[in-house]
């Protein structure tokens, strides 16, 4: 994937911002108070200064490891197997509605 | 009835009793419940116990002994709370699955219970399994049966000290980057991870896909290789893993003639304790008694095994993690206004700091722009250690190491400090990189709390590892009970830093 | 390429000044559900229109703990779409997680395929209006498909108004083709004849019935417009999700004077994911979400690469059934059928399969082309029917042709035999005798006949015998009316003139 980076700047490409961590916190659907907002920009910042250290290495060739299996090919017959009975299904369900999951208002 | 010591008993030896009739299923469960009744109140291993179930089953187990005569029937066991059990709420320790009952067992746990184990309960863990103290559990706090005021690890803490405090015969822990070993050393026991693809992973709740494993936690390394036997196997569940290229044999061995055990400098340099050092040494001394050679290795990137592992990890975690969202079981927030509402506050509650500051990073390494700079590069990191090991594996047959770089240490003495925590997994987290076997055997104690010898080899060599771990064992000779300390100060290791880990070259072994 | 059939769109709609010529550049994209018994990654069975959440498993439910599984014949029914849109097979292909938040995904990502696709690189050759188009491929790849919402407690069953809104994981998992152009679509009706097209092969490849009412293809369209004749793209918006043809042709007939009216006034176009509403015919822009296109595709760790053989590709190719295409090329080549009759017959492989039946049982092939697209076709539509589960069997209509063929019966009494046959279920040779319904062809029966009405006309017989030839109309549909209809045209035709020109 040749995705540019946001900010070219070498150092400044582990320093994470409350913005970003705004943000990154929309994406992951996770509601942070504002003082942990803060803390936590202090402590990703940190960490994110230790995993910098990747950056020493030059691997522009190295491949990358996406599977550490030497495996291809597994898959499985189109045969159908039992479901679950509808009971259990929505047995763990917070909310239902008809026999469906129940969701609030989307719009 | 012989008085029976939880605290020693082997699975081999109760499995002999339960056979010449010494001691019935029922009689042999009751010992691990009162046990559990003794000393819980100050180990806090279980989140739940399911003493009905296992008294009932070990009842069965003895009235049905013609039918269940396998090797592992009536033998109690102990499963993280990270595997779902049909029937038997499972939480992963976190608010957010606080209510969850399976509608479906993990494969591993099902093969073991088809050889009719008795469930004694289900153990305590760090939130997710991420961690290495178990600390992180929303549910409480586990101590380490050695020293009550010190952690049993993590993230399988709770696993581990139930084996160590006599509270099960054996268990089930998980490891994501050492999750069972180092708990496993800081405890005194065995623990170990398979190669990669080894057990099933179907019915694990999924922390690290590419990383995590299912393994034992026993207090021998014959009862290890004997549960591992029930828990490998293809699962056409699981696309991931693979068969065995030989079925696992229950060791014997008591030397080590011509083995050559390689020991990686690099992992020497990573502030190892002068106590976990000296330990270590004394046993490279033993391996070399035993037949065996040293040799010197070199891992050259194990410094960036640990960075990459803390993108790669947390990665997969924030997806594996985004189903967690109160639509179809576990926790929902109170009266959501919206559907974004429900998703924001239901995870912004349900999960503790730990969990979400993984979720953060992983997130954050995927985003759009830094994909590269993150998680591209760290697969690549990952395939550079990977050649490492391929390259030492030439040249040695085992590599040998500290399992963690510290003895178990205070609680709380590193919750404030992420940083501080990952460094416990520093000798560890290269074998999941690489999907590399890897144990944890006691190899003395140092300041009265024990100390973990790491073997780790070659991609689906266990049997060569547990023989070795075997011959080992006997010639260490570890006594494996915990005393339950009460807390007392350590004293402080001199030219120690307990706050922090640091590369240090010059410790590293000439 | 497709150039010089790129619909100029002349500038200054609305009675501002020309400014230019512009053309329309359009990409779609096809979703297409799998007709295989089970899911993309488990078990459960794939269904439709059943109660809700019956068909369900702790994977497509995302339960902790479950892992994908791929179903191998969904690999093998995109690798068939894959070759009969001239794709390269890649040899290694791999999943992606696709990551976002929907309560129809309950994973909440959806395993795709990203940048190492099933296949990439083909074309598709359609004809519009009697011309032949190619539009270029990009990629065809596999993933599953989103559970079902529904939106209740507002008036219109659409999110906005809701209350609440409920899932139903029956659909969710289901295999799902997506299938990528390159903006090769010259204008809304090649669109639309493009997706008409590529749909009939889909369903003639047996991989999938392509239902649109039940959502089992749906299309995207990305659409920009450029001066007449640039090599540059503009900034393109995109209209999703449609099912229907008319629709996707409506709307692109509306958002590409919108484009042009925004570009010649200045503005600039805004690239965004548009509604089509048909009642208003306008599009209007969907609410955008910022962070919904950061999807942070990563490879998925819970599957393993599928490497593709060469030698599998080819037992596939070689077993693919025939195409639309080809087979209108081989109607009217092996039939003498013109490319629309061709067309008509051939695209269907059910229709296809029932003129071949007919043609097979003897009858004659431009007879059975005409019955098959006149009288067979209209039955199936006013009945409901599929080809080949009329009320009128190949074997049947080839012998009614038969009997048109030999004079047995005339072509319009045909027609009544044909409705007896449906309704009757009976033979044609039965209900011609049961109904009198033979052509009367005999000579000496119709110069009867033919004499009578000579004899009782004579006022026409004057006026046909004054040069009105004309009027030989009205005797012919005289005798036709004395035999009931069944006197053969061709013979009372000869009988007449030989009777009033004597």
């Amino acid at each position: 994937m040749a995705v540019p980076l946001r900010r070219p700047q070498q150092e400044e490409r582990d320093m994470i911002s409350e913005d970003d961590v705004r943000y990154v916190a929309r994406l992951a659907r996770l509601h942070i108070e504002q003082d942990e907002a803060a803390r936590m920009t202090g402590e990703l910042a940190k960490i994110l200064a230790h995993v910098d250290k990747m950056s020493e290495l030059a691997i522009a060739d190295v491949p990358p490891t996406a599977h550490v299996l030497d495996v291809v090919n597994v898959t499985r017959e189109d045969k159908e197997r039992p479901s679950l009975p509808r009971e259990e299904a929505l047995h763990n369900a917070p909310a239902v509605s008809d026999d469906c999951f129940r969701v609030p208002r989307m719009g | 009835m012989t008085t029976l010591d939880p605290l020693r008993l082997t699975a081999r030896d109760a499995k002999r009793l339960l056979v010449d009739g010494e001691i019935s299923a029922a009689e042999l469960t009751k010992v691990y419940l009162d046990q559990i009744a003794a000393v819980e109140p100050k180990v806090r291993a279980y989140i739940l116990v399911t003493s009905d179930n296992a008294a009932k089953y070990s009842t069965k187990v003895d009235r049905e002994m013609q039918a269940m005569r396998g090797p592992l029937a009536g033998l109690p066991i102990a499963v993280k709370d990270n595997m779902v059990t049909e029937g038997v709420t499972t939480t992963c320790a976190s608010r957010i699955l606080h209510n969850y009952q399976p509608v479906y067992t993990a494969t591993a746990v099902r093969q073991v219970w088809e050889d009719h184990v008795v469930m004694l309960g289900k153990t305590n863990l760090d939130e997710f399994a991420m961690g290495s103290s178990t600390e992180n559990s929303s549910c409480q706090v586990t101590a380490n049966p050695w020293d009550l005021s010190t952690v049993p690890g993590g993230s399988s803490g709770g696993s581990a000290a139930a084996v160590a405090a006599g509270e099960a015969l054996w268990a089930l822990g998980s490891d994501t980057g050492g999750s069972i070993r180092q708990p496993a050393s800081l405890c005194g026991i065995v623990g170990m991870k398979p190669t990669y693809g080894a057990v099933s992973r179907y019915g694990l709740i999924a922390f690290a896909s590419s990383l995590d494993q299912i393994g034992p936690l026993t207090r021998s390394v014959y009862d290890c290789a004997l549960l591992l036997q029930h828990l490998v196997g293809r699962d056409p569940r699981d696309a991931t893993s693979v068969e065995l290229p030989e079925p696992v044999a229950l060791p014997s061995a008591e030397r080590l003639d011509g083995l050559r055990m390689g020991v990686p400098s690099e992992y020497l340099a990573v502030g190892i304790e002068p106590g976990v050092r000296a330990r270590f040494d004394e046993t490279l001394a033993r391996v070399e008694e035993l037949g065996a050679t040293c040799v010197e290795i070199s891992l050259p990137h194990t410094e960036y095994a640990l960075p990459a592992y803390y993108i790669i990890a947390p990665a997969e975690a924030s997806a594996n993690l985004a189903r967690f969202d109160g639509v179809r079981y576990g926790y929902r927030c109170a009266d959501p206004v919206d559907l974004t509402d429900l998703y924001e506050r239901t995870r912004g509650e349900g999960f503790g700091p730990e969990v979400k500051r993984r979720i953060m990073i992983g997130t954050y390494a995927l985003s759009a722009g830094y994909y590269d700079a993150y998680y591209g590069r760290a697969q690549k990191v990952r395939t550079l250690v990977r050649r490492d090991f391929e390259a030492a594996f030439a040249e040695v047959d085992l590599i040998a190491s500290p399992t963690s770089p510290t003895v178990a240490f205070k609680a709380g003495s590193r919750t404030d400090d992420p940083l501080a925590m990952y460094m416990s997994d520093v000798c560890t987290i290269p074998a999941n990189l690489a999907g590399l076997p890897a144990i944890s055997i006691p190899c003395g104690l140092s300041d009265g709390l024990p100390v973990g010898l790491q073997l780790i080899g070659p991609a689906f060599s266990e049997n060569r590892m547990l023989e070795a771990a075997h011959a080992l064992e006997g010639a260490i000779g570890f006594d494996t009970a915990p005393p339950f300390a009460d807390p007392r100060p350590r004293p402080e290791a001199e030219g120690w830093n307990p706050g922090g880990i640091t590369y240090r070259p010059e410790d590293a072994q000439s | 390429m497709n150039g010089d059939r790129r619909q100029p769109i002349e500038g200054g709609a609305g009675g501002a000044p020309l400014t230019g010529r512009w053309e329309p550049v359009i990409g779609l994209e096809m979703h297409v559900e799998l007709d295989t018994q089970t899911k993309m990654f488990c078990g459960c069975a794939v269904t439709k229109g059943d109660d809700p959440n019956l068909h369900t498993c702790p994977v497509c439910l995302a339960h902790p703990g479950a892992l994908p599984v791929v179903n191998r014949r969904a690999v093998e029914y995109a690798v068939r779409i894959a070759l009969a849109l001239n794709c390269t097979v890649q040899p290694r292909n791999i999943f992606h997680r696709k990551n976002y938040f929907y309560p129809d995904l309950p994973k909440a990502y959806q395993i795709s395929q990203y940048d190492e696709p099933l296949a990439t690189g083909g074309w598709f050759e359609y004809w519009v209006d009697g011309e032949k188009l190619r539009c270029r491929i990009n990629r065809v790849h596999m993933e599953e498909d989103a559970a079902k919402l529904v939106h209740a407690g507002g008036e219109t069953g659409r999110i906005a108004g809701s209350d609440y809104s409920m899932v139903d994981f029956n659909r969710g998992g289901t295999p799902l083709i997506e299938i990528v152009t390159e903006p090769d679509v010259p204008s809304p009706e090649a669109a639309r004849e493009f997706l008409h097209q590529l749909r009939a092969t889909v369903v003639a490849l047996g991989v999938s019935e392509c239902n649109m009412e039940e959502g089992q293809v749906r299309w995207d369209a990305n659409v920009s417009v450029r001066p007449a004749g640039s090599e540059q793209l503009g900034t393109r918006t995109e209209l999703k999700n449609m099912n229907s043809f008319r629709y996707l042709q409506q709307a692109l007939d509306a958002e590409i004077p919108r484009q042009v009216e925004a570009l010649e006034a200045g503005e600039v176009i805004e690239q965004e994911t548009l509604h089509f509403d048909p009642d208003t015919g306008t599009t209007t822009p969907l609410r955008s979400k910022e962070e919904a296109h950061d999807y942070r595709y990563f490879p998925e760790p819970d599957l393993v690469p599928l490497e593709i053989a060469p030698a599998w590709v080819e037992g596939l190719r070689a077993t693919q059934p025939e195409l639309p295409a080809a087979r209108v090329e081989r109607f009217m080549g092996q039939y003498g059928l013109s490319r629309a009759d061709a067309t008509v017959l051939g695209s269907s492989g059910a229709l296809a399969g029932f003129y071949e039946e007919v043609v097979a049982a003897g009858a004659g092939d431009k007879p059975a082309a005409n019955w098959t697209m006149g009288e067979y076709l209209a039955h199936l539509n006013a009945a409901g029917l599929e080809a080949g589960h009329g009320h009128v069997t190949a074997e049947r209509l080839a012998r009614l042709v038969k009997l048109v063929e030999d004079g047995t019966v005339s072509t319009s009494a045909a027609k009544d035999v044909f409705t007896r046959m449906i309704e009757e279920r009976a033979e044609p040779e039965a209900i011609i005798e049961e109904h009198g319904l033979g052509q009367i062809s005999d000579t000496s029966e119709l110069e009867a006949i033919v004499s009578g009405v000579v004899a009782a006309n004579p006022a026409q017989v004057e006026q046909y015998r004054g040069g009105k030839q004309q009027v030989i109309g009205y005797f012919v549909g005289q005798v036709m009316k004395a035999s009931g209809g069944r006197a053969n045209p061709q013979v009372v035709n000869d009988l007449l003139r030989r009777a009033l020109d004597a």
